[in-house]
Formats: C-alpha cells, structure tokens, sequence
C-alpha cells in the first residue's frame, strides 16, 4: 500500500492531494487503479438503466445506505446495532407524515429533512440512555434488538383510526398508503423525482426512459459513501477506530469514549433515516414489516459478509444479496441467505471485500510482501 | 376490573413464561458467552417434537414433552460442535488441508449473534418448507379451574410450577454437583480449569446441550397453548433476553429474580393497559434497570454483600 502522505508535500498534483482526503489505514483502496475502478463502476451505474431494471438497483442502493449505517456504527466505531431498521422506519413514517399533511413541494422538501431529522433524533435519544446510562457491549445490541421488535408490535396494533396524526393515518399492518410523490424545492421552483421519467434515445440502444429518483440516489450514494470514507480517515476516524479496537485504552488517552459512541449512533440514526426516507418515497408506501427481525437483521448480514470493516463492503454486498435475494424469490432464498451468512462469518470473520483486497495484494506484491501491510484481524488481544 | 386472584394468577403466568423463555439463553449467554440468536428456533424445534411426537407418533403428552427437550438438547450439541466450536469442521479441515478453518465464537459476542442468526433463519425457513405455515396443535390439557365468575386454564398454573421446578433443578445441577463445579470453574477461568484436569471442551458442549433442552422444554411446554407456526420462537425473544439483561451474571438467580421483578410488572400492565403496554413497560423497565444496575440484578447484589464485608 502507499502511503502518500510520506512522500515529498510539495511536488504533490491536486488530484493526488485530494485523493488523501479520502484515503487512509481505515479504507481499503489507496491505489490509482482502484480509483479508476472506482470511477468505472460509478459510470456503470450511470449508465445501468439504459440496459437493466433501474427501479429495482434504485431500491438496493437506498437500501446500500442502510448497509453504510451500520458499517459505521458497528464496523468502524464497535457497537452492533440491530435497531438501524427503527431509525430507518422512523425516517420513513415521518416523512410519510409531514408530506401528507403539507403536499406542497416545500412541505415535501421538509418532509425530508424532518425524515433525516426523525431517525438521527430518535438514535439520539436511545443512545444517549444506552451510553451514558453506562450501557457497553452486546448489552447495547440487546437492546436495539428488543426496541426493533417493540416499534413492531406498536406499529402493527395503530390500525385505530384514534392513530392518525393530522391527515396522516398510521393504518397498522395496512401500513400507510399514498405517501406522495417526491419533489424538492419550493412552490413555483420544483422538481419531481418519482414518477416523472424523461425519455432518452441513444445511437444503437434505442428509447428509453431513465428515472431522476435513480440518479438522486446515485449521487447521495456515491457522496455518502466519500464522505463516510473522509469521515473515518479523519483524526475523529481514527478515535472511532480506537474506541472499537479498546474503550478503555482509549478513555485513558483522554477521548471522551461515550460521547464518541453517541455521535457515531446518532449520525448512523439520521443516515438511516435518510435511507428510510428515499424508501418510503420510491415505494410511496411504508409499513411495519421494515421493523421486522428478519429486515432488523438484513444490514447486519449485508455489512458482515461485505466485511464489517470496509464500507466498499457494505455496499457491494448489499447489492449483491439483495440482487441475489429477488432473484431466487423462492422459498430456499432464506435458508441460501442464512448458510451464506454462517459460511462467511464462520471461515471469513472479516468479510469478502477485504478478503478479496488481500488477494488482490498478494497477486501483485508476490506472497510474503504483502503481510503486513493489512493483516485484518491480528488477534488484538493483550492480557490485561 | 382489577381483581385480586387475576392479577396473582397472571403474575405466576408472566413469571412461568419469562423464566423458561429465558433460561436456556441465560445458561449459553453466562457461560459460554455465546448470545443464541436461534434461541426461538430451538424452542420452537422442542414445540414442534413435542407436537409431531403426540399427533404422529401417539406419546402421551408428559413423555412427548421430554422427547421434545432431548430432541432440541442433541440438536444443540450438534450445534456446539459445528458451528459454536467448530470441532467437527476443524477436524475434517486438519486432515484435508492440514489447518483449522473455523475459529470458536466462545466470547466473540458479535460474531456469535451474526451466526446463530444465520442458523435461525435456515430453521424458521427450513421448518415451513418442511411443515407448512403451521402444523395441527396439541389440546390444552387439565380443563380449567373456576372461580366466581371467572375461570382459568389449570395449565398454566400447572406451567408455573414446573419452572419453579426447572430453575431448582437447574440451580441444583450447576451449584451442588460435580458437573456443575467443572462447568463453573470453565467459565471462571479456563485455562486453569484445564491445568486442574477439567475437559472444558466438553464442558462448552454439555452446557450448550443444557441450555438448548431447556430451551426445547419450554417450546414443548408451551406447545400445547400457543399456535404451531415457524415464527412461534419469536414471541419468547423480547422476554428472553430483557430477562437475561436485567437478570446479570448469576444465571439461574437472575433469572429467578428478573422472572420476579418483570413477571410483576408485565402482569400489572398488561392487566390494567393490555398486552402491549405490559411489553413496553417491560422494555421500560429494562432500559431503567440498566441506566442504574448496568450489571444487572445480580451483579447489584454482589457488589452490595462486598461493600458489606468491606465495612465489616
């Protein structure tokens, strides 16, 4: 691996010096192939709906945003969390809550923000009890798991017409129909998203229609993905990694342990939340089975079979399994999933995509060289 | 109304149900520091045995339920040794590749959750691929006892006692016996438990054994009053493990004393609000329990009798 930052500062090029942003001991790709790679698979994307179903990539790469939730939560700062759906599903309703009551494009806008605002709160609130009520380890998972499945029971039971906030009906497993359709900006300047296709014709492929709601998420994808890479090869990165490798090593240093793990969980909460919001509009409909344990469960197989360690990982893996998982829509899907699941945490702990790094590595450096320049998971462990 | 006898009796129920929903998962959690994701498939592997065995194979029910618990216990070692520890995978991988492809998950909580939960979704799918999205139930047995105007189901007051009986039993096995005293060493310190002789290998695999009959007791048990279908472990998570959070590291008297403490509270709520008001107050209550008792009941009471022999 290189490590630019050694080398001479000043005779650096700008596309170099802005790569360093971006790079760092936490990510894996550092080289220039892998940003050409990068690059081209960003492109691939873009160009995607002119050859496949990009309504269904767009629901996986919202759902990628999910799968980076967790991967910062529990991959980079340590606290397994099986409550993100309720974050998520909490974006969701409120979004679907505010832009039923003001179907305005400015009321939709909000709408959004309010989603955003809804899950990072709700994480805020729950982590702040968790971590400064003194609550560590896989008591904390304990607990996001026990409020996943109670949001479950209290979403399924407000059926009542006595559930309705505004015009907004909850509609229990009825779920909440008629959300409406995403459009950001205000009154007179405006645009739709859902819905709202413009025809395209290119030389050789033919017509087509490409949606603005795939290239919307697109783009939040590919941002939140480079700025989650610059956020955890930052120095507070670097604390987030140190408070998932040892608490206590890391309070002795003078790092405030909790209020990092506070921090992480709420931002982790809103970027649910988001997710849950872009959910809900592509669907233009939510209901409680998004806080079911098997979908509780989802991005904890996404992020522990892409690598919990890697956000690269997360979302290549979330598009994968789900691809994989509409795809065989028969009954063995579940149990395929859950023997991929066991394989991969039994004979890979640290997941594909760095195992695959790593071959990647040896292939170029020749066996031997390559050891030490990321041994995933040294056993860590000193005895204390 | 709120009437004396009917808040007595749902508290023997609320604690019968949390007691045996959890002390299959406080035995694996406290000892092995493996948390079982597939805890409500194991039950539901005992309910389903139990169930088959009466309506296929004609048992009586007392001895359909003790198949059901012996079933789920060899199905949980089974579990141990290719999954838990990975002896059985290890094995095969010594003598073909020459090395160990599996790590244990003993103590590597996360890990051990990402697992067992792909166990647990391989079971739920596999049984209704296999049975269908419900299978014919057993009847509830004994009739039920009235009492006014009100009547309740002798069962359930019968469920009660046998987990006062369990928890005996099971307090008795770990504390009073021979196995008990090697299984305890194993969890205390390990590496010396192996110098002074003990077989802590074997010791993980009968505790999880342990642990996973208990678990398929409570499914047999509870077979006969709650409908047969492949999600029906589900239902005893939440109890089970706000159980064995607010419970702490003494396993069978946590479990007691949570099973006390919540069964109180989930049978005064749900008896004035409804049952989703009890599950949210028992939530509740463990959310406060932690922000003040971070180790749990039991870990509140060690601490209480060292400050005592401290000042002394």
């Amino acid at each position: 691996m290189s490590t630019n930052s050694a080398n001479g500062e000043a005779d650096r090029s700008l596309p170099s010096r802005l790569r360093s942003r971006f790079e760092g001991p936490n990510t894996i790709g550092e080289s220039r192939g892998f940003w050409v790679g990068f690059a081209v698979a960003v492109a691939a994307l873009a160009v995607y709906p002119a050859f496949g179903d990009g309504s269904q990539l767009s629901l996986f790469m919202v759902l990628a945003l999910l799968g980076l939730s967790l991967s910062v939560v529990w991959g980079y700062s340590g606290v397994l969390s099986f409550g993100q759906v309720v974050f998520f599903g909490i974006g969701a309703y409120t979004f679907g809550v505010v832009s039923i009551n003001f179907a305005t494009p400015g009321g939709i806008t909000a709408a959004v923000v309010a989603g955003i605002v809804g899950g990072g709160l709700s994480a805020a609130i729950l982590g702040y009890f968790m971590f400064y009520g003194g609550v560590r380890d896989v008591y904390v998972t304990i607990i996001t798991l026990v409020s996943t499945i109670v949001m479950h029971t209290f979403m399924a039971q407000t059926a009542g017409s006595e559930w309705a906030i505004g015009e907004a009906a909850l509609g229990g497993f009825n779920g909440m129909p008629d959300i409406p359709l995403l459009t950001l900006g205000v009154e007179g300047v405006s645009y739709q998203f859902i819905y709202n296709p413009f025809p395209m014709r290119i030389i050789g492929i033919g017509a087509f229609e490409i949606s603005p709601f795939y290239y919307l998420v697109l783009v939040l994808l590919v941002g939140t993905y480079l700025g989650l890479r610059a956020l955890v090869n930052s120095d507070y990165g670097r604390v987030m990694v140190a408070v998932r490798e040892d608490e206590d090593r890391t309070e002795m240093f003078g790092y405030n342990v909790t209020r990092v793990k506070f921090v992480v969980f709420t931002l982790g909460g809103a970027l649910a939340g988001l997710s849950g919001v872009l959910y809900a509009a592509r669907n233009v409909y939510i209901d409680p089975t998004v806080f079911s344990l098997l979908f509780a469960t989802l991005p904890v197989i996404w992020v522990s079979i892409g690598g919990r360690k890697s956000l690269l990982g997360a979302v290549v893996a979330t598009l994968a399994i789900e691809y994989l998982r509409i795809s065989m829509a028969g009954e063995l899907a579940l149990v395929l999933l859950g023997t991929l699941l066991l394989v991969t945490i039994l004979v890979l702990p640290s997941g594909f995509v760095p195992w695959l790094h790593e071959q990647a590595i040896e292939t170029r450096l020749g066996p031997g060289e390559a050891g030490e320049a990321d041994a995933p998971d040294a056993p860590s462990e000193v005895s204390d | 109304m709120v009437n004396g006898i009917n808040l007595a009796l749902q508290f023997l129920d609320s604690f019968a149900f949390i007691v045996l929903a959890a002390a299959g998962l406080a035995i694996i959690f406290g000892i092995m520091g493996v948390i079982n994701l597939a805890h409500g498939e194991f039950i539901l592997i005992g309910a389903y045995t139990a169930t088959l065995a009466v309506t296929q194979l004609d048992l009586p029910l007392v001895v359909a339920m003790l198949v059901g618990g012996l079933i789920t216990g060899l199905f949980g070692v089974l579990t141990e040794r290719v999954i838990i520890s990975g002896a059985w995978p290890n094995y095969v991988s010594q003598r073909t590749l020459g090395r160990d492809i599996i790590e244990p998950l003993y103590d590597r909580l996360a890990d051990s959750m990402v697992a067992t939960f792909g166990l647990s979704l391989i079971l739920t799918q596999g049984a209704r691929i296999r049975f269908g999205n419900s299978i014919n139930q057993i009847a509830t047995p004994f009739g039920a006892i009235s009492y006014g105007s009100f009547s309740y189901s002798t069962y359930r007051i019968v469920l009660a006692g046998v987990s006062i009986g369990l928890l005996l039993a099971t307090y008795y096995l770990f504390t009073r016996t021979d196995f008990g005293m090697r299984a305890r060493a194993t969890i205390q310190d390990k590496e010396t438990a192996q110098a002074m002789g003990v077989n802590t290998d074997r010791m993980y695999m009968l505790t999880f054994g342990i642990g996973s009959a208990l678990a398929g007791l409570t499914g047999a048990l509870f077979a006969p009053v709650i409908s047969m279908q492949p999600t029906l472990g589900d239902q005893f998570l939440v109890e089970a493990f706000v159980a064995v959070v607010v419970g702490g590291p003494s396993v069978v008297l946590g479990t007691a004393l949570s099973g006390g403490v919540l069964g109180a509270i989930l049978a005064t709520f749900s008896n004035l609000y409804g049952t989703f008001i009890g599950r949210i107050a028992l939530l509740v209550a463990a959310l406060i329990a932690l922000r003040f008792l971070p180790e749990g009941i039991t870990g509140f009471l060690e601490q209480v009798r060292k400050r005592r022999q401290e000042s002394e």
